[in-house]
């Protein structure tokens, strides 16, 4: 009796030891840890964790632009505005592969609800370092309620979402720690959380406009549109897609011995298929956001300066990756369709900063010098940024994400 | 403070001012919630659509601020500061030195007079007073999300701290820029603004601004009377006044209207901003969202069963 406890004391931490670092001893674990990357990612965070620190020791003002005409900085601007579209990847997945039946993508649904699981993880993160009281953040769902505002309804989505999300990548945790009969419990509700994902994702993605529709005097008109909501809707599933190209492609050239063959073969041809999808949707947004003008009639003001500047948005930030999307697709090459995913990804990044940020308060004097964040809040963003990359290579390392684990062949989902 | 007996937010969804022109008297208002009662206790639909029409709580007050009067003394400024205990300014109250710069609300005044050179160049100059404007149907209570936001039935809107969790969203849906948060606490930061004195005047007293003004630029009073008030300026003064109220009708209305000899928009007023309350721009997506709730799931569970034995290539 005593001696099976021992045994077994011994066993579980040196399995679960090794569970974290692949197998390897302490030592060479450590060793393989010092690369050029790890070595940068440790100065950024050695700057900026301390200045987070620092909101909480001397209050936000120390660290961000914000203030009274300004209430949101960059620290949502990027963290929640950019990284909620980003973070699409979830639902358009899963979307694809369980409810549209399109299974031969089934290599890339792991990726894409990882991704989306960690882009939402991480908007929460930076909306705690955001908000006045983040201990309170749980009361528009259990203290005090305001369902009149498009805020209590983001805040209810994206709370259950990232649950609906971590379930829906459960598998992937169970058989990382090959807990077989849980993992055939969470395979059971698949296509349940996918639906409500969708209707979730539906709903807060065009929520986070429609928060800006409280907003008439203060956005400039052109990017002012009772149709705001379905632009960010729209947007978020052509963002998702590019987002499952951009990780994929850095995943598999950076973390190829995590992939498995299966994987790394069907890369190509369904980039290309991901890359279709994207380019009939960016041609619908397209379309919209010059409904968008129309509708309010607003076809003056493109000849203003900031008209030349949605101009460039709407031209060079959605038509032109759309084309190069486009132009991949007719010539099959999935070197085109990553280049036009990066391109659109930088392009949804611009128009929700430009909607939080550049273009909010755009008739306010001294406004441009008024936006620009000081170091301490760009670094703060980009530490979240490397924390951010650092857990996600951290998972794709030990959980079977771009491969399948051979043990669970048989009870695919 | 006093419990708040109508949220703001509910309120809104109840309607409002659909015109900003109706008006409601205390029978027309009784008999509506009557009904409401009713239809809810008996089941009586046909005059339930009556309490779309409330056009605000009755007897509500507001204020009137002359912009023609006032000489930019700022002993309001002072009178709030002293009434509502808050830090004392840097600079005193009595120093001019402070017009040099447009100041706003911050979380350590509720109110701030600004200076602006006549517009021909040759006349005194003008000053405006700027403090929460007390929208009839306010933005800020329509965007919190915990609703920390009240609009009282005599016509302060009151702002909550014990639940807010600081997402600044009232700031950023407010149009008139008049809540200002406390950027420097790092624990309990707060959004700061004016209450109009809502004790005092709970209290029969008049809010201290009003109170403290030596020149009575600022009159306190019914908002109907007001309106009133400022009809027959105009009307004797057409030359004095421009012949616009501003904030009877901005948003919805607010409860601090003002007079003026030139343009608004040349002393930094909005004058941009819809007829109607901000919050019907948000009315059409939120009645949007339970037909997703509903309608989503049928449709992608047609899908699902349509599309799971699909076999496919590749």
């Amino acid at each position: 009796m005593n001696d099976n406890c021992l045994v077994k004391e011994e066993t579980y931490p040196a399995r679960f030891l090794s569970k974290l670092t692949m197998g390897m001893t302490l030592s060479e674990y450590a060793r393989k840890l010092v690369t050029p990357f790890n070595v940068v990612a440790v100065i950024i965070l050695f700057v900026g964790l301390p200045l987070i620190g620092l909101r909480f020791w001397k209050g936000l003002a120390t660290v961000t632009h914000a203030s009274n005409e300004y209430p949101w900085s960059i620290l949502l601007g990027w963290g929640l505005f950019s990284g909620v579209p980003l973070s699409g990847t979830g639902y358009v997945m899963a979307t694809a592969v369980y409810i549209f039946g399109f299974k031969k993508y089934h290599p890339l649904v792991r990726l894409g609800v990882l991704t989306g699981f960690m882009g939402y993880l991480f908007a929460v993160i930076y909306l705690l370092i955001d908000i006045g009281r983040p201990w309170r953040i749980y009361y528009p769902m259990a203290v005090s309620f305001g369902p009149t505002s498009v805020l209590f309804l983001v805040a209810w989505h994206v709370s259950t979402y990232l649950t609906v999300q971590l379930l829906e990548f459960s598998p992937a945790i169970l058989e990382w720690i090959h807990a077989r009969r849980t993992r055939k419990w969470a395979i059971l509700i698949t296509v349940g959380m996918t639906i409500g994902g969708v209707i979730l994702s539906t709903l807060h993605q065009s929520a986070l406009g429609a928060l800006f529709l409280m907003a008439p005097g203060k956005l400039h008109p052109l990017w002012y549109s009772p149709f705001i909501p379905v632009f960010f809707f729209i947007s978020s599933i052509y963002a998702g897609l590019c987002m499952v190209i951009v990780v994929s492609t850095v995943a598999a050239r950076f973390l190829r011995e995590k992939a498995d063959q299966q994987f790394l073969d069907s890369l190509d041809g369904l980039t290309v298929g991901l890359g279709k999808a994207a380019c009939i949707v960016m041609f619908v947004y397209f379309a919209l956001r010059v409904v968008g003008v129309a509708h309010d009639d607003n076809w003056a003001l493109l000849s203003t300066s900031y008209g030349s500047w949605f101009l460039a948005e709407v031209l060079l930030f959605v038509l032109l990756p759309c084309i190069v999307l486009t132009a991949g697709v007719k010539r099959n090459s999935a070197t085109l369709v990553r280049l036009g995913a990066f391109h659109a990804i930088a392009g949804v990044v611009l128009t929700r900063l430009n909607i939080s940020i550049l273009m909010f308060n755009w008739n306010l004097p001294g406004h441009f010098q008024a936006i620009v964040p000081p170091s301490r809040e760009v670094f703060i963003v980009l530490s979240i940024i490397t924390l951010h990359i650092l857990i996600f290579r951290w998972i794709l390392n030990r959980m079977p994400v771009m491969r399948e684990d051979p043990a669970y062949l048989e009870d695919r989902h | 403070m006093e419990k708040p007996v109508k949220d703001a937010g509910g309120g809104s969804e109840r309607g409002g001012r659909k015109d900003g022109k109706a008006t409601v008297n205390r029978r027309d208002f009784l008999r509506g919630v009557a009904v409401a009662g009713g239809a809810a206790l008996l089941g009586t639909p046909s005059d339930a659509e009556a309490l779309h029409d409330l056009t605000g709580w009755p007897n509500r007050v507001g204020m009137l601020t002359d912009l023609t009067e006032c000489v930019g003394c700022r002993t309001c400024e002072a009178a709030c500061n002293a009434a509502n205990g808050l830090p004392a300014p840097e600079v005193p109250f009595d120093e001019k030195s402070v017009f040099e710069r447009k100041r706003r609300p911050t979380a350590s005044a509720y109110t701030v007079v600004n200076r602006y050179e006549s517009a021909k160049g040759s006349g005194n100059p003008i000053y405006r007073k700027v403090q929460c404007n007390h929208c009839e149907e306010p933005s800020c209570a329509s965007a919190c999300p915990v609703r920390a936001y009240t609009k009282t039935p005599e016509g302060p809107v009151l702002y909550n701290q014990d639940v807010c969790f600081g997402c600044r969203y009232c700031m950023v849906a407010c149009p008139y820029y008049a809540p200002a948060y406390d950027y420097e606490s790092a624990l309990e930061p707060k959004v700061v603004k004016c209450t109009m004195c809502h004790g005092r005047i709970k209290a029969g007293g008049i809010p201290a601004c009003a109170g403290s003004c030596p020149v009575g630029a600022i009159t306190f009073g019914k908002r109907d009377k007001l309106l009133k008030i400022a009809r027959d300026k105009i009307r004797k003064s057409p030359d004095r006044y421009v012949d616009q109220i501003y904030g009877e009708f901005e948003a919805g209305g607010t409860s601090w209207l003002y007079l003026s000899g030139v343009p608004f928009g040349q002393l930094d007023f909005p004058t941009n901003l819809p007829r109607k309350p901000i919050v019907e721009n948000t009315k059409g997506f939120l009645s949007a969202v339970p037909l997703v709730l509903t309608l989503w799931p049928a449709l992608l569970g047609l899908c699902y069963t349509a599309n799971r034995n699909k076999e496919e290539k590749g």
